[in-house]
């Protein structure tokens, strides 16, 4: 069986959801399985236009902080998260929706970027997608 | 022969990773696929990532800061 990573993407700040797609998409490269459990804070960048929205998880400082580490990062050649998430698609990464989430924030399915999510589950699902990964991570 | 050629010069973590991975999916078995870049981890990584695939790596060669990466898809 091919070895898998599991993340449980709780964070919907910026930096963050570039780790979890980095660490995604690195793994999909070296030949793994892998999907990521968007939950809580999380979720809320799978909605439409909301991928790249999320604030930094330190020194945002009202967006300043934000807007310079794009600045810098876009300067050191780092991807945009939008093409993250196209490759993170394209290479067969998989990606299941917290329907409790969903419940409490009262999103809905026509709030979200339907076409990226492969599934909506609960605790069960995360389980089941874990159990048998090599590599499991919380951000 | 070089079959596919990908540059990812001056692009960073984890792109060149990323696009070595695509070119391997859309090659043929038995293309050579060459991936350029000056990104210094991609230069050790790309070749565990080629280990860890099952696939061959034909040779790294590097000029300054560039290097140059060849790999033959010996499976799907």
């Amino acid at each position: 069986m091919t070895d898998k990573t599991t993340i449980i993407v709780h964070s919907g700040d910026m930096d963050k959801i570039y780790s979890a797609l980095i660490l995604g998409t690195g793994s999909l490269s070296m030949g793994m399985d892998v999907s990521l459990y968007f939950t809580f804070w999380g979720l809320e960048r799978l909605k439409k236009g909301g991928l790249e929205k999320g604030p930094l998880s330190k020194m945002n400082m009202f967006g300043l902080g934000r807007w310079m580490i794009k600045k810098r990062m876009k300067a050191a050649g780092v991807e945009q998260l939008q093409k993250l998430m196209a490759d993170f698609r394209e290479l067969g990464g998989k990606i299941i929706a917290c329907e409790m989430t969903m419940e409490v924030m009262r999103i809905s399915k026509a709030d979200l970027r339907e076409d990226l999510i492969d599934e909506y589950g609960a605790v069960g699902t995360y389980v089941n997608e874990a159990r048998g990964a090599q590599i499991t991570l919380f951000i | 022969m070089v079959d596919i050629t990908v540059d990812c010069t001056g692009k960073n973590c984890p792109v060149p990773l990323i696009e070595m991975r695509k070119a391997i999916r859309k090659a043929a078995k038995g293309d050579v696929v060459e991936i350029t870049g000056d990104h210094p981890a991609s230069k050790k990584e790309i070749p565990m990532a080629v280990e860890a695939l099952g696939q061959e790596l034909v040779g790294v060669q590097e000029a300054g800061t560039k290097w140059t990466i060849r790999i033959r898809k010996v499976k799907e």
